[in-house]
């Protein structure tokens, strides 16, 4: 029952538009500095594009597929119309404010200050009130989220939560509170210096609260794609989950170890203590359990699909798979390159081996991988899924639907493999030129280029995509049925109360957050003379 | 169900959830702020409470570190974009009463004829900058130091903002313009250079650097040669030492020349 279909198709529209926008720059950025285009000698247009692509494609576009996705799992796993319909589009309006707001500083060349802010410079302060719209925006879907859970609650007590929804409100309550470290640094220290109040910044300070944001963001940005992979994928493939609880342990663990691990990107900074660093890197590796709970719980997923379907042997049921179903592959390739992506995270995470990666186009590479790859592919699976739902009409062309799976998988491949490569020969990110006839970098040329021809493919496969979600809404009409989610192989009428409420585990993230956090940022909030004069940009 | 069956030892998931939270936190405490620190054979800590406050952070001054001696005056002044923004028509007066005695190097309309720099129309906040070096010994010249040494921080001020305020005239040699050399116009990222632009004029200002249009070219060249070996250290943080440092003897006087050639009417009108 997907009462407010409006709403979640505004929200998809409004995601996929911003998407299709970003990802040409991030194309074009590739492009331009790769030994294929030619230079356009100012690297100030560069760090435009690049705030814009970032700003999109770390805050408004994860954003509104979360709460495009939050929404229709509300109205469909709870079988109950959404409450608060009026704050919903409140909080829609607000973003697109927001991100106009945003991007108009950016486009005059006013805020080129990256997406992570980069204080002490300070841009145009109708950017940062940009995008502390859009937090609030998001934030009213947080309190949706919520509320509407509760009123479910209250009509059916003692039952339980259904996973996509348990799932759902755990994801938007570590929003709610890893966003708040950004809209602190934002409101306590840029705003004012960026509006003329103050002429100082604390940018060790800063860089403290944006590492309360910046790791938990990761895991906001992949709980949709982790929702899709235990609630979309067995019922799409024709199976089962393999456990309920396994799944909900998994979110739990997320919502607790995420939080007080952030600082692992300030392992290079020296305002913050080695003992926390140390800390935050031991919880670091131990976020990596709840991904490796659900490659299995999944794998398992998979498996009793396939043994459904007459699959036998030890690995032969593989064969027995549904391939030709875009989610069956979509999953595959968004799992492929999390194990890639995985295991160059296990790189990054530690204090040593992260000194040879540091700030390298390795960085860039990675989370392109991860986040562009394994969880954005995701992205596009549960929008084919949804769409029918959501337009009334099918989506018939299945064959360019895998076609679009496999040039996103086969141009991130193409785009990310050599990334990673001119990273751990050293090459640094979040530069505009790079002069190839340099014979310290001429070997490079040749995976750049690859690089850059690979990110034609993804642009490529972008487009598709619009023009597949274009032409279903042409479609002839047709009813798809109610919108489903997938069965355990045990479907348990009643959850243990702790794995069907969220309050203990909210508990733990809040304390583990004032053990992590709070001594540094007291610290550096109440030490004089910490801060630097703020650098604005374009002015003299 | 209700919070008070769930937070309550009695509930098993409360009890196993806060329990390995506590104890992964107590034991990764314990690593990190005692067994670790100690763990450096070349840090000495006087005690275990020393230890601690070492690996949390907690700002102190070494005890019994000298710090390392400074052989040279570092530069002491503090600018921010709004460093003599405003100046007022008798500050400029004033300024211009005082700039008679610059005028003999510096030139009357403040357009050097003997390869001192030009000051006509330069941003206040650069001749500011380094009127305090030249007083506080942090930039030293044999012409120059003696000029600065009396002068007061009322009367820094005041020629600063008299010579930003001059017309930017063309030198007084002008030669024919010259292409732009690749390290002008891209750095060298690989080794840590940014465009020159990105902070003098043409792609950004950063405040306290100076625009170079129509500079004496023997003038720039000297400057980047003494940057590099470290004879001027006067910039803050080191950053046009870096950039100096990086730059093959080709590229300094390609970048000099380049520079001279350029008229100061292409200089952007920011301010
Ligand atoms: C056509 C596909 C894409 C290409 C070619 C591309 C290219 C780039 C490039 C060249 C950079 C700058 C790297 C640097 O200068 O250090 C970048 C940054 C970034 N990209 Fe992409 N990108 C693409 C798609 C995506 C997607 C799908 C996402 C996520 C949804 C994404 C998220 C980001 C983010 C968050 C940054 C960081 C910006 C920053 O460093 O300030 N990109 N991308
Ligand atoms: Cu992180």
């Amino acid at each position: 029952m997907l009462a407010n279909r409006k709403l979640i198709l505004a929200h998809f529209w409004l995601a996929f538009a911003v998407f299709g926008v970003a990802l040409t720059l991030g194309a074009w950025q590739m492009f331009i500095r790769s030994p294929i285009g030619t230079w356009l000698s100012n690297p100030e247009l560069y760090y435009r594009s690049l705030t814009a692509h970032g700003t999109v494609m770390g805050y408004v576009f994860p954003t509104l597929v979360a709460m495009a996705f939050g929404y229709a799992i509300s109205e469909s796993a709870l079988e109950q119309r959404l409450v608060g319909v009026r704050w919903a589009w409140t909080g829609f309006w607000l973003i697109v404010i927001g991100s106009i707001m945003a991007v108009i500083p950016i486009a005059l060349g006013r805020a080129s200050v990256l997406y992570t802010f980069y204080p002490p410079l300070i841009g145009n302060v109708f950017y940062y009130l940009g995008v502390v719209l859009v937090v609030v925006g998001s934030w009213i879907w947080v309190a949706l989220m919520s509320i509407n859970l509760h009123v479910w609650r209250k009509a059916h007590p003692g039952a339980a939560v259904p996973l996509a929804m348990y799932a759902n409100v755990a994801g938007s309550y570590l929003w709610a509170w890893t966003a708040l470290g950004a809209a602190l640094e934002l409101l306590l220290q840029i705003i004012p210096v960026a509006a003329g109040l103050k002429a100082t910044i604390d940018a060790g300070l800063a860089r403290v609260f944006f590492s309360w944001t910046l790791h938990a963001i990761v895991y906001f940005w992949l709980m949709p794609t982790y929702i899709a992979y235990y609630t979309i994928v067995p019922r799409a493939i024709g199976g089962r989950v393999y456990s309920d609880s396994m799944a909900r342990i998994s979110f739990i663990l997320f919502l607790v170890v995420a939080m007080p691990i952030g600082m692992h990107h300030t392992f290079g900074d020296p305002q913050v203590g080695a003992g926390f660093k140390f800390i935050h890197s031991a919880f670091t590796a131990l976020v990596a359990l709840p991904t490796l709970l659900t490659v299995f719980t999944i794998c398992a997923s998979v498996e009793i699909a396939a043994r459904l379907r007459g699959g036998r042997g030890l690995f032969g049921w593989m064969r027995a798979l549904p391939w030709d179903n875009p989610m069956m592959l979509a999953l595959a390739f968004s799992f492929i390159m999390l194990g890639f992506g995985g295991a160059g995270g296990l790189i990054n995470m530690s204090y040593q081996l992260d000194a040879s990666i540091h700030n390298t186009q390795w960085i860039t590479g990675h989370f392109h991988l991860i986040f562009g790859g394994a969880i954005v592919i995701m992205y596009f699976a549960i929008a084919y899924d949804l769409w029918p739902h959501l337009t009334g009409r099918e989506l018939i062309d299945l064959r360019m639907i895998r076609t679009q799976l496999w040039l996103w998988f086969v141009g991130m491949m193409v785009t990310t493999f050599p990334w990673h490569w001119v990273g751990i020969l050293g090459m640094p990110r979040r530069m505009a030129y790079f002069d190839f006839g340099d014979p310290a970098i001429a070997p490079q040329a040749l995976s750049v280029t690859l690089s850059a021809i690979g990110g034609f493919i993804l642009l490529t496969s972008g487009i598709l995509f619009l023009v597949i979600l274009a032409r279903g809404m042409r479609t002839p009409q047709a009813d798809a049925g109610p919108y489903r989610f997938a069965l355990a192989v045990h479907q348990q009428a009643t959850v243990p109360l702790a794995l069907n409420t969220h309050a203990l585990w909210v508990a733990l993230m809040i304390a583990l957050t004032l053990t992590n956090y709070g001594y540094p940022i007291l610290t550096l909030a109440l030490t004089e003379g910490t801060s630097v004069p703020a650098v604005f940009v374009g002015a003299q | 169900m209700s919070a008070r069956d769930l937070f309550t030892f009695h509930n098993r998931h409360f009890r196993s959830g806060v329990g390995i939270t506590a104890a992964i936190l107590i034991v990764t405490a314990i690593a990190g702020f005692i067994v670790l620190p100690f763990a450096q054979p070349w840090v000495q800590f006087a005690n275990v409470w020393d230890a601690i406050c070492s690996a949390a952070g907690v700002p102190q001054r070494a005890a019994n570190v000298a710090a390392p001696e400074q052989t040279r005056r570092l530069s002491e002044v503090v600018l921010t974009s709004h460093t003599l923004s405003r100046p007022s028509q008798e500050a400029i007066g004033r300024g211009a009463t005082l700039a008679q005695r610059c005028a003999i190097c510096h030139g009357p309309t403040g357009i050097s004829r003997a390869d001192s720099p030009n000051l006509a129309g330069q941003y206040a906040a650069v001749i500011y900058k380094e009127l305090h070096d030249f007083r506080s010994g942090a930039r030293t010249n044999a012409v120059m130091s003696p000029f600065a040494v009396n002068l007061t921080d009322q009367e820094i001020a005041d020629l600063s903002n008299y010579y930003a305020y001059l017309p930017r005239l063309p030198a007084y040699h002008p030669t024919p313009q010259l292409p732009k050399p690749n390290i002008v116009i891209y750095g060298a990222p690989m080794r840590g250079i940014a465009p020159c632009g990105s902070c003098h004029g043409a792609l950004d200002n950063k405040t306290g650097s100076p625009w170079l249009e129509g500079q004496s070219e023997a003038y720039m060249k000297a400057q980047l040669q003494a940057f590099a070996s470290g004879e001027r250290r006067n910039d803050i943080s080191q950053q046009m030492r870096n950039i100096a440092r990086a730059m093959t003897p080709q590229e300094i006087e390609q970048a000099a020349a380049y520079y001279a050639s350029q008229p100061p009417d292409v200089v952007k009108a920011v301010d």
